[in-house]
């Protein structure tokens, strides 16, 4: 089944002659457990159409269906609806919140939902677990390592098992081992059933997805085309 | 985890902000609460003071008199009907809805007698509610016990009488125990004897020529007072003496007014530094609110984090400005005040109040912080995506 299709999505900035476009006519389909990395130099696009999958940027022209929702038709409160229930996020600089403890973190996409703590407490400590971060749910961000705190990050996404995590640079500030580790992760949620789309810079990371969408000024570069997965993540 | 969960954690882990908020409210409302309290023990010890200045109701006989006086000069009345008026008719005032708000009440029996072949006014009076009644009162000698008189300082002068005569009313020889200093009133003229004695002394025995009564009326209208005697006593006429009523009234009144504006600009002051720090505290949380918007939560969900963080910190500023107020109010009225022992009780409903006005007051003014969070778009909220 398809999750996402992107049909003749646009975006434009700004209006009259300081009008910016940042996605220009895109089409592109997204399996279902798919993994997908999307490349691209800088302004070519690829945050704009990360946000517009992530149903926070509506695309001037075009549509988004995922798991046959046409998103944008969608009213601003079912979208947010809409993220809680089909998106998981990973930011490129984690974003946890300061003052709550790793186990909180994991749990702020349960914290709208009814459900015994006890409950919720025991998804964010499985998620921790499947991340290799059992036994350090009682933390603050600031106790941890980058490291930690990206897989922190992607323990929120998958505590409520989203059928999508969006992961923007999710290897950006970390070191080339925890980036292997970060990416062997993403491609365990992906063997689990999870889609993946991934904005990246790095080749060694979009080695790790099953296909690249190459992105230039806006539009994709090249047709989609299946990457060669490194001999280490195999 | 809740989303009370996270205004809790937000404010216990965050202190500095949430302190800012609380040290702000606290400030204005523990002042307005100092302002109510200082107002109140201070109106209390002026109407306590205000006490001093005598009765303020007359009730005398009703009669279909038409008085024949001007400027001073007496051409005496006529009198049709006129009603009699018991001491024992007295005990109705007692059950009057008011009753508490009655200082003191003075019965007095009036009546010409002749002195040392003078005529002179004898009045017979309770000295104990005299004291209330006419606090102006000083005296040389002693307040007379029965059968004794204390003489108007006019009435000894034109007697000629010194304190430890004897004079001869109606066939009894009466000592004098007692004279008034010169009170510039019409009580100079008289010689006053106990209520027994007088009634005794002038044949009217039981009955009453007019009471003198002192209301307290803070919290009562004065006229009403009057009323609810006149329904008390049918066969009475009962009077507001309405000039030191309404100077009352007025004075306290004014003093109200002083306090409730000042009250305004503080409650008015606490509000913006609520709104200012809270607006300032969802601008440094954009990317947190962005953060929250972006894994599904709804508006109505940051609103209430945000609401949440005021309400807590609403109740806490409640609970320590009240206290700060009590103490505050204690040492203003050291500082300030005349009588620096007027007490200033626990108030439960001043405390039910501060913690209401709080929480109106941090709620109200971060509505606009709240909707300002809500309304963020989560996208350029994070920027990172």
């Amino acid at each position: 089944m398809s999750t996402m299709i992107g049909e003749h999505l646009t975006k434009h900035y700004g209006r009259g002659e300081a009008v910016v476009s940042a996605i220009e006519d895109m089409n592109f389909v997204i399996e279902s457990g798919e993994f997908v990395a999307v490349m691209g130099e800088s302004g070519a696009g690829k945050s704009t159409l990360l946000s517009i999958m992530g149903a926070m940027n509506a695309p001037s022209a075009g549509t988004l269906t995922v798991e046959g929702i046409d998103v944008y038709s969608l009213g601003q409160e079912q979208r947010a609806d809409f993220r809680r229930e089909f998106l998981g996020f990973v930011f490129q600089s984690f974003h946890l919140i300061a003052y709550l403890t790793l186990e909180e973190n994991v749990m702020l996409p349960l914290a709208t939902i009814r459900m015994p703590r006890r409950r919720k407490l025991a998804m964010a400590r499985e998620a921790l677990a499947s991340v290799g971060l059992d036994g350090k749910g009682k933390r603050l961000p600031h106790q941890i390592s980058g490291g930690e705190s990206e897989r922190t990050a992607i323990a929120r996404a998958i505590v409520n098992q989203p059928p999508i995590i969006l992961a923007d640079e999710p290897t950006g500030n970390l070191d080339s081992r925890t980036s292997r580790e970060v990416m062997l992760l993403l491609q365990r949620l992906k063997n689990d059933g999870t889609t993946v789309v991934m904005v990246t810079h790095s080749l060694a990371c979009a080695g790790y997805a099953d296909r690249v969408m190459q992105m230039a000024d806006g539009r994709l570069a090249a047709p989609p085309k299946a990457a060669t997965v490194p001999a280490q993540a195999a | 985890m809740t989303l009370n969960t996270i205004a809790i954690q937000n404010l216990l882990r965050r202190k500095g902000k949430a302190m800012l908020i609380l040290v702000g409210l606290v400030l204005g409302i523990g002042t307005v609460i100092t302002v109510i309290s200082f107002s109140d023990a201070v109106t209390g010890d002026i109407n306590h003071k205000l006490e001093k200045y005598g009765a303020n109701i007359l009730i005398v006989p009703r009669t279909e008199n038409l008085s024949l006086s001007y400027g001073g000069i007496q051409m005496g009345g006529i009198s049709f009907d006129m009603q009699e008026l018991r001491e024992t008719d007295l005990e109705a005032v007692k059950h009057i809805k008011n009753y508490r708000n009655i200082a003191a009440m003075g019965p007095m029996a009036l009546g010409a007698v002749r002195v040392n072949d003078r005529p002179v006014m004898l009045a017979g009076v309770d000295f104990e509610e005299a004291r209330i009644l006419k606090p102006w009162w000083k005296m040389e000698g002693r307040q007379p016990e029965a059968n004794a008189i204390l003489a108007g300082a006019e009435a000894a002068r034109v007697l000629n009488i010194a304190v430890g005569d004897t004079l001869e009313i109606a066939g009894n020889a009466v000592p004098v125990s007692g004279l008034l200093k010169p009170t510039g009133s019409q009580d100079d003229q008289l010689l006053f004897v106990t209520l027994p004695t007088a009634q005794a002394l002038l044949g009217m025995p039981g009955q009453v020529s007019m009471v003198e009564v002192a209301a307290l009326c803070t919290a009562c209208p004065i006229e009403e007072m009057v009323q609810q005697i006149s329904d008390a006593l049918p066969g009475a006429k009962v009077m507001a003496i309405q000039q030191v009523v309404k100077g009352r009234m007025e004075t306290l009144a004014q003093f109200k007014k002083l306090s409730f504006g000042v009250s305004v600009i503080i409650i008015l002051i606490g509000s913006l530094v609520v709104l200012v720090t809270m607006t300032g505290s969802v601008r440094e949380r954009k990317a947190e609110i962005g953060v929250f918007r972006a894994i599904g939560f709804r508006q109505r969900h940051v609103m209430r984090i945000i609401l949440m963080e005021a309400t807590l910190i609403s109740i806490g500023a409640g609970v320590v400005g009240y206290l700060a107020s009590m103490g505050a109010t204690r040492l203003a009225l050291m500082l300030f005040a005349d009588n620096p022992h007027v007490v200033v009780p626990w108030n439960m409903a001043l405390a039910a109040g501060a913690l209401g006005m709080s929480l109106v007051v941090g709620v109200t003014a971060s509505i606009y912080p709240a909707l300002t969070a809500a309304r963020m778009d989560p996208n350029d909220a994070l920027r990172a995506l």
